[in-house]
């Protein structure tokens, strides 16, 4: 089922459909996946940080990355304790208050915290709500064996909620969709990192959060609409300094957070959603879906602190991006309580000091409001990076 | 039996525990100072039985951290590493570890070996972080086991199940690449005739775990799930798959099995039997308990003795014909036991709660751990909408004494007791 669920986008300036992207990810009502449901499609929400949406895709289910929202946990917080980081709340907050309904529900093994989420779901609602246990060991022979069939199990779940069976090949014209997606996502990272002047952090990030809310199928035309227009933009390139952001893998910054970055630096690599990008190449299905993407998954992905993957240390992955990046420095950050992401910034710092990388540590909140500090901070950075 | 024979009996295994758990610092300490490395494991599946064979001692970082906040020196540490960059938000124990590793395994019962292998379990995703620290700093080889756990509550599969063989081969599998790696650090060839003494001994622990647990059913009960548990779960940690261990567990149900025939119980006069869920406030560990004992309160039960025990407590018995095999299937039964008793406690404890006549529950979330933690609230809400069980709800660490407030749990404590004895009046009054 493809239906349009965002705002008429077609035939509009670049600076509109940026906007119509930022109403889209900023609407706590999140009025597409409504729309969704409104013509008889069902919802898969999962959780980050990476999800085989395919499978979901490939049963007519809409999967909705669930990334948080800025909305008020008036109902999630009798739900948690103190200590946890806020995108567990947002994200149950966004069920609860009945601003998005689902058929299932599914997290990861990606923390201690995020693990939780099913059982705690689970406890509310009736439909499944499950962990898809991607392995922990991928360094295992077995690992890829075990993924497959982990799959399978999720595949039997998910058939079940759409009332679908899924065939190979309703896999395969899937993974063409994703494959595409993620082509054109690679497309506009590849614009940030060469001509980061062409789009700010904050239009890149509305651009490829967008896609979490609506169809693959929508995104796709939307990213293929707006980047001929970015590569025709007009924009001159500034005197800033061009630098990776990291730290957000699972809980995401605020928008204001990033255009306060965005007025210093030119951010011409991130993790931000990385989930949507986790993949690197296209996947090539073969007479085995299944085991293509849970090959892909193990062997053709990209790194975050929430996958311990010998061949991947996070330090030197990190020092590769900033490098094919041509970045001069790094921002570090990490969401508040967020154990990995916290845990992650020690070893990245102490990497950087092997080399002298200037780098710039903060935590953040989804839903901060107050930036001014950040900015002056940020700012002298920068001119000390400048004027060094 | 006689007076004198009491008191050889009862509180045995808590002198016997220990005095083993000193020896067992000595002789860490001795081998730090010979400069011999340690494989560093964990308590939700130490994978001990492989570790045994290949006699690699054994270093538990969990043990070593706790036991700094027990001895009121955990501030220190955890200040050690928060002045490297280590945020205040992260897991005491981590920090604690880490702080010990930056001077030269300095601990206050001893010193602590360096690793050569670490050998980790996912029952808690910080093992992953915490290994990668060891990685970087010492360069040793790392080696998890990945255990699937339960995806959703109410869906465990069994052996026998298509989906718990399919599982089972990968923690085989895994198994066998980590006996691979211990081949290779150690230059031993694996014994499958060790490994089956090795099981033989845990299968003898497991057995007399799971009967010391059942055995506090007794009323009154026979030991302080909370304070004396903590030993015997240090005890079936440090010890499993030894000669020792089995012993000690043997003689521990001798002992409980004495107590209970003879209606002994702890020094606590027994009003209210409680279920604790969580991890132990280690920094005031003693005065935590009495908070509850001074009212009448005894911990039967302990989620902690489920979960920290890697799940032994279920008692699952290995096949000794086929070891490989049966410890790939224990592994997957005991720590997605382990698991569950985490992110689904309020299941067993209503399913117990006859059988240990539980008058309350005690939540105890912790900044440290947000596995055990960060589902509790929703946890005992589903608890009191499916049960009238009281419950109470008090947050502080495990290891650090800044979020320790002893004066407003207090207070607390004492309003879940007031609570109690008002219902217990009532119901009472119902009863005349």
């Amino acid at each position: 089922m493809t239906v349009q669920v965002m705002e008429e986008w077609q035939g509009k300036s670049l600076d509109d459909i940026l906007w119509l992207c930022q109403e889209t990810v900023e609407d706590t009502e999140v009025t597409t996946v409504k729309r969704w449901r409104e013509s008889g499609g069902k919802v898969l929400g999962h959780f980050q940080v990476y999800f085989p949406e395919e499978i979901a895709h490939a049963a007519g289910m809409l999967p909705m990355k669930m990334f948080g929202a800025s909305v008020e946990t008036r109902n999630a917080d009798s739900r948690f304790g103190s200590f946890l980081c806020s995108i567990l709340k947002t994200c149950l907050e966004q069920v609860l208050s009945g601003r998005v309904e689902l058929d299932m529900f599914v997290t990861h093994p990606i923390c201690d915290a995020a693990r939780n989420l099913a059982p705690i779901w689970g406890r509310n609602y009736d439909y499944p709500c499950q962990i898809l246990y991607l392995p922990q060991n991928p360094n295992s022979s077995y690992s890829i064996q075990y993924l497959k069939e982990e799959y399978e199990r999720i595949q039997g779940v998910i058939e079940k909620v759409a009332e679908k069976k899924i065939t190979d090949d309703d896999l395969r014209n899937s993974i063409a969709v994703y494959n595409k997606n993620r082509a054109l996502l690679r497309k506009l990272y590849e614009i940030k990192r060469e001509r980061p002047w062409l789009i700010s952090i904050n239009e890149a990030y509305v651009l490829t959060a967008v896609g979490g809310l609506i169809s693959k199928e929508e995104h796709n035309e939307i990213l293929e609409e707006a980047l001929p227009l970015l590569e025709k933009r007009k924009a001159r390139k500034q005197d800033r300094i061009r630098v990776v952001f990291e730290g957000g893998f699972c809980e995401q910054p605020p928008l204001d957070m990033l255009r306060t970055i965005g007025r210093s630096c030119y951010v011409v690599d991130d993790d931000l959603l990385i989930g949507m990008r986790y993949i690197l190449e296209d996947i090539e299905p073969g007479n085995d879906p299944l085991n293509a993407m849970a090959e892909a998954y193990i062997n053709k992905s990209t790194y975050s602190p929430v996958q311990h993957d010998l061949r991947k240390p996070k330090e030197k992955m990190l020092k590769e991006r900033v490098k094919n990046a041509n970045a001069e420095a790094v921002i570090i950050t990490a969401a508040k309580m967020c154990e990995p992401g916290l845990e992650e910034q020690v070893t990245y710092t102490q990497e950087f000091d092997k080399d002298n990388t200037p780098y710039f540590v903060s935590e953040f909140e989804e839903n901060m409001t107050s930036f001014d500090h950040l900015e002056i901070q940020l700012e002298t950075f920068v001119e000390n990076l400048i004027f060094d | 039996m006689s007076e004198i024979n009491n008191k050889e009996m009862v509180g045995r295994g808590t002198r016997e525990g220990a005095a083993l758990f000193r020896d067992w610092f000595q002789d860490l300490t001795e081998k730090a100072e010979k400069g011999e490395t340690a494989a560093y494991v964990f308590v939700m599946g130490s994978i001990a039985e492989i570790l045994r064979v290949f006699d690699l001692p054994m270093v538990f970082p969990e043990i070593n951290s706790l036991q700094t906040a027990v001895r009121h020196v955990a501030d220190d540490f955890l200040n050690t590493a928060e002045d490297y960059g280590y945020s205040p938000d992260i897991c005491g124990y981590v920090k604690a570890d880490f702080a010990m590793q930056m001077q030269n395994g300095k601990h206050p019962m001893g010193r602590i070996p360096k690793p050569g292998i670490a050998v980790l379990t996912n029952a808690c995703n910080t093992y992953f972080k915490w290994g990668e620290i060891w990685e970087r700093v010492h360069e040793i080889p790392m080696v998890s086991i990945d255990v699937p756990a339960t995806r959703e509550a109410g869906t465990r599969s069994w052996p026998g199940d298509e989906q718990f063989e399919r599982e089972k081969k990968y923690v085989k599998v895994q198994i066998q690449e980590l006996i691979e790696i211990c081949e290779k650090i150690t230059g031993k060839k694996f014994d499958i005739d060790r490994l089956r003494e090795v099981m033989g001994h845990a299968n003898t622990m497991s057995r007399g775990w799971k009967r010391v647990l059942e055995l506090n059913q007794s009323r009154p009960s026979l030991f302080n799930a909370l304070t004396d548990g903590t030993v015997y779960l240090g005890m079936s940690n440090v010890f499993r798959g030894t000669p020792e261990g089995a012993r000690f567990f043997d003689r521990l149900v001798e002992e409980m099995e004495y107590m209970s025939a003879n209606g002994i119980g702890t020094l606590t006069e027994e009003k209210y039997r409680l279920s604790f869920i969580g991890v132990p406030c280690y920094p005031i560990f003693r005065r935590f308990n009495e908070m509850f004992t001074e009212w009448g309160g005894a911990f039967v039960m302990s989620t902690y003795l489920w979960f920290a025990a890697g799940g032994t407590n279920l008692g699952v018995e290995y096949d000794l014909e086929d070891p490989l095999d049966s410890l790939a299937e224990g592994v997957l039964i005991s720590v997605r036991d382990a698991m569950d008793s985490m992110f689904h406690p309020e299941l067993t404890v209503l399913e117990q709660t006859s059988e240990f006549n539980i008058d309350g529950v005690v939540y105890h979330p912790i900044k440290s751990c947000r596995t055990t933690s960060a589902g509790m609230a929703d946890n005992r809400r589903a608890l009191m909408e499916n049960s009238n069980l009281p419950s109470l709800f008090i947050e502080s660490d495990m290891m650090d004494s800044r979020v320790v407030a002893e004066a407003q749990m207090k207070n607390r404590i004492d309003a879940f007791f007031e609570g109690l004895a008002s219902r217990k009046a009532q119901i009472a009054i119902g009863e005349a």
